[in-house]
């Protein structure tokens, strides 16, 4: 018999799909095509926002998670791989984002790839967390790994600010503004509105259970070792008994 | 805390002093980025010159990754951190001294590099305040991080590797900022640049409280 | 009764999912000098890191001069020393600055080092030189003489008597008694079973990670 929490993470997993699915359906088919915009390219626009939006949220859950596990009062090895989770999820969000950012880019700028803020902060955390990810899987004393690595989560999402900031800072000196994500007055209306909300609120429930699933995952891994751990001290105290 | 910085600060120069190695490795592997970035982006001085304040902030960058890694290197080979550890000194004391030192070996790389980018590129050194106030804030911000991140790193078996994917990416601002507050001071227009430190002066503030906090639990659990 | 020095209960240290400790209880009095045997691969090394809180204490628990090893390690630290098989110097520093830096670290009045260097005869040309200059002896001296400047409460030796000359062995048994009767503890493993018995007042065996009755077959 499954556990209410192992059900409610199946629900979330069917209502990720269906609404995934929904926006697509929506994307493609329903909403009208935009005037003045690339023939369909303004689709992208029910998927590219919402896929930010969830890697910047996956980050803040990391970060969140991270600092409690610093905190000695609610210190625990739970937060610990939910802050990797969360981490992991995100860093695919982030490079889906560059993706159908890079997409967007092509007909609208001509080239794959400006140096617009938004892009190039995105970029920039895009290493950093695979910088986060790649210290999470040096092999460690589990608390050790853990308290390493929400330091790193710490400082890796302190400098998303001042990353964007100074981007942006650097982009509007000297070079002419480029063109943003609205600079074409997109006008959002009706049935555009509803699948972009849509969008927002599946891709949600998809970082949700991916986030559950993964987490799960790394709780069955610790178990493991647990388990194994059990073994292997029953096995060193052997060496004692086979000796005397 | 002070005590144990300047203590820890002290042996760690003291040491550079001796093993020479910042002066004799460090240096000639920055003076050897900023003559391979003048073979790459070839002889022409217009080239050159405006891109000056850039090249010099990546040298910079690059010998601050070697800095931070001696730094750690200097603790006694593998064990480092045990070393710290049984030491008995405050943690943040560690820290701020060991930030103390690489900072110091920083100012002295950059005036040195600052002459070598002078002469190589042509690049007219203007706005000496600006010049050394951004050397400062930035040599500030680089050694926190990189010290933090060091004993991130320090004991783990890839940490040559590991180190420089953590460091750089985190930089960026100090990068940018760096070489923008440069770029105007050698423009001539050093006023323009007084942002552009305090945002050097930010990252600095930030990232030296961090590692204030979370270098003890560094030392002990990580 | 004299407090315990160490006290360790089912006490569990892990090196990634090995278990070098597997459960250790034992209790040592101040004043009391313990010698640990075992076979290579027991957990001696382990178990002078668990109470010099360098090693975590994964399960079980633990004091040590009334810190405790899971909540206190910064407190333990400051009350032992460790003679370990790094020497923890700093090579590039001379034997004296390395002294003066352990003693100011850790807080110890600088006036012992000039009779801990008198003793362990690194006095003249030698004060001076670059520890990474000198012989792993002369090394293992300096360690010495950094410990005995420090003159901890609890004193791990990790096979002190490994590296030294006829002549040193026989200073390193002196200030062990010496040590003794000045009401430290102390704790060391040594394979040196005659001359570290010598010294001790008892012996703790030591097999697959584990404190044992009898030593059977130990070698």
């Amino acid at each position: 018999m499954p556990s209410l929490r192992s059900r409610l993470v199946t629900l979330v997993g069917w209502l990720a799909l269906v609404g995934v699915i929904a926006t697509v359906w929506l994307g493609l088919f329903v909403t009208p095509d935009a005037v003045g915009f690339p023939d369909g390219l303004v689709r992208l626009l029910y998927v590219h926002p919402p896929m930010a939006w969830v890697a910047f949220v996956a980050y803040g859950m990391a970060f969140l998670s991270s600092l409690l596990y610093l905190w000695p009062r609610t210190r625990d090895m739970r937060f610990d791989r939910l802050a990797g989770a969360s981490a992991e999820v995100g860093v695919v969000f982030t490079g889906l984002t560059l993706v159908t950012g890079s997409l967007w880019g092509r007909p609208t700028w001509g080239v794959w790839w400006t140096w617009d803020p938004l892009l190039t902060t995105t970029a920039l955390l895009f290493v950093l967390y695979l910088g986060y990810l790649a210290l999470r899987r040096v092999p460690g004393d589990p608390e050790a790994v853990a308290g390493r690595s929400a330091i790193a989560a710490l400082i890796a999402f302190v400098d998303v600010p001042v990353v964007y900031f100074s981007v942006s800072w650097w982009r509007s000196l000297h070079q002419a503004p480029t063109v943003d994500f609205t600079g074409r007055h997109l006008y959002v209306h009706g049935s555009m509105a509803w699948t972009m909300l849509l969008g927002f609120v599946s891709f949600t429930l998809a970082y949700a259970w991916m986030t559950a699933r993964r987490y799960r995952l790394a709780s069955l891994a610790v178990q493991q070792e647990d388990e194994g751990l059990a073994h292997a001290i029953a096995e060193r105290r052997a060496e004692g008994r086979v000796l005397v | 805390m002070l005590r144990d910085a300047a203590l820890v600060a002290g042996k760690d120069l003291r040491i550079e002093l001796r093993s020479r190695v910042a002066l004799n490795q460090v240096v000639p592997f920055a003076a050897a980025v900023v003559l391979l970035f003048g073979l790459a982006l070839g002889p022409d001085r217009s080239v050159l010159a405006p891109a000056a304040a850039g090249l010099f902030w990546i040298a910079v960058l690059l010998s601050a990754l070697l800095a931070t890694q001696r730094s750690f290197a200097v603790e006694s080979a593998d064990g480092a951190r045990d070393g710290l550890r049984l030491s008995g000194l405050d943690p943040a004391g560690i820290f701020l001294g060991k930030v103390g030192a690489v900072v110091a070996e920083l100012l002295v790389l950059e005036v040195l590099l600052a002459f070598g980018v002078a002469v190589l590129y042509g690049a007219h050194l203007a706005g000496a305040l600006v010049l050394l106030g951004s050397c400062l804030a930035a040599s500030i911000g680089l050694g926190a991080v990189g010290i933090v991140y060091g004993a991130v790193a320090s004991g783990l078996r890839v940490r040559e590797t590991l180190l420089p994917l953590l460091i750089l990416p985190v930089a960026a601002p100090v990068l940018l900022g760096a070489t923008k507050a440069w770029d105007e001071a050698l423009r001539g227009t050093p006023s323009h640049a007084l942002g552009w430190l305090s945002l050097l002066a930010v990252f600095a503030v930030v990232y030296v409280a961090i590692g204030v906090v979370a270098f003890g639990p560094l030392l002990e659990d990580a | 009764m004299a407090p315990a020095a160490v006290r360790l209960r089912e006490a569990v240290a892990l090196a990634g999912h090995f278990p070098l400790l597997a459960g250790v209880s034992f209790e040592i009095d101040e004043g009391e000098v313990a010698l640990v045997r075992g076979p290579n691969g027991a957990g001696k090394t382990s178990l002078l890191r668990l109470c010099c809180g360098l090693l975590a204490l994964r399960s079980g628990e633990g004091t040590v001069l009334g810190h405790d090893l899971s909540k206190d390690r910064r407190g333990v630290r400051r009350h032992v020393g460790l003679l370990g098989h790094q020497s923890l110097l700093y090579e590039e520093l001379t034997v004296e600055e390395n002294l003066r830096f352990a003693l100011r670290a850790s807080g110890s009045p600088a006036d012992r080092a000039p009779a801990a260097v008198l003793r362990l005869g690194l006095t003249g040309r030698l004060g001076s030189t670059p520890v990474g200059r000198l012989s792993a002896g002369q090394r293992r001296r300096t360690a010495l003489a950094v410990l005995l400047a420090r003159d901890p409460g609890l004193w791990l030796l990790d096979e002190p008597h490994a590296g030294l000359d006829q002549e040193g062995r026989e200073l390193l048994d002196e200030l062990v008694a010496e040590a003794r009767a000045r009401g430290r503890t102390v704790l060391m493993c040594s394979h040196e079973h005659d001359r570290a018995a010598a010294l001790s007042d008892r012996v703790i065996w030591m097999v697959g990670g584990r404190i044992v009755k009898e030593p059977v077959g130990v070698a």
